[in-house]
């Protein structure tokens, strides 16, 4: 065990590595910098700053050649915990982000939780029922699911709560709760708002669940020990839930490796669109002005949390069935 | 061939009329027909792409030309029949004349149904010139006003004027071609390392695999979301068109190249195979000639269940506003238009109709790909 766990962790030290320079170069390739802009506009309105710019391009090795950068960036983090500037915002990077990317994770792991609760229940429930009614409503919708884009998803729910049920749509709380302390009330309306993109993100992910579960227990359901668990005379559910599901439930350990990146890749497109105060918006609008080291970061601590919480997640696993030691 | 002929051959002669041998791909085609849903995906599948040959012959209204007037008109219905003045009624497909009414309560413009004036409409009419194929000079289209000058909005009309239906039929064009130019890619780089890994093994196969597994295990979207805002703003359109397919391709190859690993690793140890190599074949001759043959089936298969997966990225690409853009038309850019819920109350069609198309693509192509892949499966019931 302890040898899986440090062959795990070893593993990720070049992963995380990696992601570093990917995301480096990625933010690299457009031409210019955020300065060149910064340094046309102060131009166009007369002010002639050069102290402060030199004092930027000199901090961040801005104008050096590329590895000069990313090691003077990643010396920040390591060291100082810095992750930079958000040259727009004109703010420290490290005070922007992190509600937005804890709103990312939060409303990532429920949807996890989410798919779970629905997908183990329907998908045991259409092999069980195989042919009924609710298992071609199940397919059906399993399609579905798998067919809508996450933000076509997203618009048209949007669509219907606001023209059927007269809700306030985007945001994860009402306009008059947005800068008011945290009350009841407030998580309450956050209910009221949250399952909304939690939904969205997980249907496909609760879809393409569904049809795995079913077609594993499918596999299962005829098998020998089934049938002689049946004739030494157990009630039908406890058999069910005791072996069968057990063993068709693999499935659902070992997606957690890929399923986290997906949900955390459905939960930026989706908060753009219901505008989420999560990392979407924030990313997606860095991405455009070209604030490099906002964007960056967040790219970078995206993946790496996504990297570490898989890890977690694998670990815990590992703990409990023993079988996945060994793949 | 006679003197090698052996019992079963003999065999097989006694119930010629019964039994037929049948290749590895009338086997697959066999299966593929029994099963209805893939059959008829298939059809939809084939008609959509015809859609996106034909565009401009199926295209009524040019997709570039705006008219002031019709900013955000509603779909017009089409009606069959037109009361004459005696009170008979005969055939003629039309559609009524729209007048543009103010609200001056609401502040809004609504537009009216004109009973008198109608549109007669028709069948391999004249309209804007084009070239079919990109080759031949015509300018009939399939369907439309019989009078050249008249427009109609099957499915309304944007915030510009433009005919939502003529922009659906050629974003078509784009967004499925993204969909089979992307899988090309990716099938080229997935069959080239995935086949490198398990051909090759060892160090080789250890690298490649890492490297997937680091490509899987990071969140996707920040990634290419960061590439495809780092295309220019003013590179011409056809290269923003290609780098958005590559990108698109980043995300398709890993499963492929994992499925065709797993392919040769299986296959590698089988006798036929190293009977092959003990003939003296080289590497190139044994994987092209009897190893990509015992697996090509189900590579059509996932490449089909890849399509879908590109069309999505790319309209989800399009949509945030940095894959392709708005000159050009895909069903990406046109979602676009609906990007808030306050144009969707306004204009639900700008949603509703590039909507349908997309889910029903994606939908009939997974169908086809289940279906492919049933089909190529030796040992599924």
């Amino acid at each position: 065990m302890m040898g899986f766990l440090l062959r795990r962790i070893v593993y990720m030290i070049p992963t995380l590595f990696l992601v570093s320079i990917v995301t480096f170069i990625i933010i690299q390739l457009p031409p210019g910098d955020y300065l060149d802009t910064l340094a046309a506009d102060l131009g166009e309105a007369g002010v002639e700053d050069t102290g402060v710019m030199d004092a930027l391009r000199e901090q961040y090795g801005l104008g050096q050649p590329i590895y000069v950068q990313y090691f003077k960036w990643m010396r920040g983090i390591l060291l100082y915990g810095d992750f930079g500037l958000s040259f727009e915002k004109n703010r420290p990077v490290t005070d922007l982000i992190w509600d937005r990317l804890g709103w990312t994770f939060a409303i990532s792991l429920l949807t996890l939780l989410f798919i779970w609760f629905t997908a183990l229940p329907i998908g045991i429930y259409s092999a069980v029922r195989k042919y009924s009614v609710g298992d071609y409503v199940a397919t059906f919708f399993g399609f579905i699911g798998l067919a809508i884009p996450n933000f076509l998803l997203a618009l048209v729910m949007m669509y219907i709560a606001f023209k059927y049920f007269g809700q306030s749509v985007g945001g994860l709380v009402s306009p008059e709760y947005l800068d008011a302390p945290w009350t009841f009330d407030k998580f309450v309306n956050l209910l009221q708002h949250i399952w909304m993109p939690i939904v969205v993100v997980g249907t496909s992910g609760a879809a393409a669940l569904i049809r795995i579960m079913r077609a594993n227990l499918l596999d299962e359901l005829y098998r020998p020990y089934v049938v002689t668990a049946r004739a030494k005379g157990m009630s039908e559910f406890q058999l069910l839930l005791r072996y069968p599901v057990r063993v068709a439930l693999n499935p659902f350990i070992s997606t957690i490796g890929w399923i986290l990146p997906t949900l955390v890749s459905g939960e930026i497109i989706v908060a753009v669109v219901m505008n989420l105060p999560t990392t979407g918006p924030l990313l997606l609008r860095a991405l455009l002005v070209q604030d490099m080291y906002l964007a960056g970061s967040l790219i970078l601590i995206v993946s790496m949390l996504t990297v570490v919480g898989t890890l977690i997640s694998d670990i815990l696993l590992a703990l409990v069935d023993p079988r996945i030691r060994y793949q | 061939m006679t003197e090698t002929r052996t019992a079963s051959d003999a065999a097989t002669d006694e119930f010629d009329d019964t039994v037929r041998i049948l290749g590895p791909w009338a086997l697959v085609w066999r299966k593929f027909r029994r099963h209805r849903l893939a059959m008829w995906s298939g059809v939809v599948v084939i008609l959509i792409y015809l859609i996106a040959a034909f565009g401009e012959f199926l295209a009524p209204v040019q997709i570039h030309e705006t008219s002031v007037r019709n900013t955000f008109q509603p779909p017009q219905r089409i009606y069959l029949f037109v009361d004459g003045e005696d009170g008979t009624r005969r055939f003629q497909i039309h559609a009524r004349g729209v007048k543009m009414e103010l609200d001056r309560v609401a502040l809004r413009r609504t537009f009216v149904e004109d009973e008198s004036k109608i549109v007669p409409l028709g069948f391999f009419v004249r309209g804007y010139e084009y070239k079919l194929l990109g080759l031949i000079p015509m300018n009939v289209h399939l369907f439309g006003p019989t009078n050249p000058r008249e427009t109609v909005y099957l499915l309304g009309a944007d915030r510009l004027g433009r005919d939502v239906l003529s922009r659906i039929i050629l974003g078509t064009r784009v967004s499925m071609s993204i969909g089979l130019v992307g899988v090309a890619v990716s099938l080229v780089i997935g069959v080239l390392l995935g086949g490198l890994s398990g051909y090759y093994g060892g160090w080789i196969d250890g690298l490649i695999q890492r490297f997937i597994e680091f490509i899987r295990s990071v969140p996707t979207i920040p990634l290419w979301m960061g590439l495809a805002a780092a295309i220019p703003l003013d590179w011409p359109p056809l290269q923003t068109y290609f780098v958005v397919t590559v990108i698109v391709s980043m995300i398709g190859w890993t499963s492929l190249a994992r499925e065709v690993r797993g392919k040769f690793l299986s296959l590698r140890n089988e006798d036929y195979i190293v009977a092959a190599r003990l003939d003296g074949l080289s590497d190139g001759e044994v994987i092209r000639k009897h190893m990509v043959p015992a697996f090509m089936s189900h590579i059509i298969a996932s490449l089909t269940l890849a399509v879908p997966l590109m069309i999505l990225a790319e309209t989800s690409l399009s949509f945030l506003g940095i894959g392709l853009q708005p000159p050009q038309v895909s069903w990406g850019t046109l979602l676009k238009e609906a990007q808030n819920i306050r144009s969707i109350i306004e204009a639900p069609w700008l949603l509703i109709a590039p909507g349908t198309m997309i889910v029903v693509a994606v939908l009939t192509l997974n169908f086809l790909g289940d279906g492919l892949r049933d089909a190529a499966d030796p040992h599924a019931q």
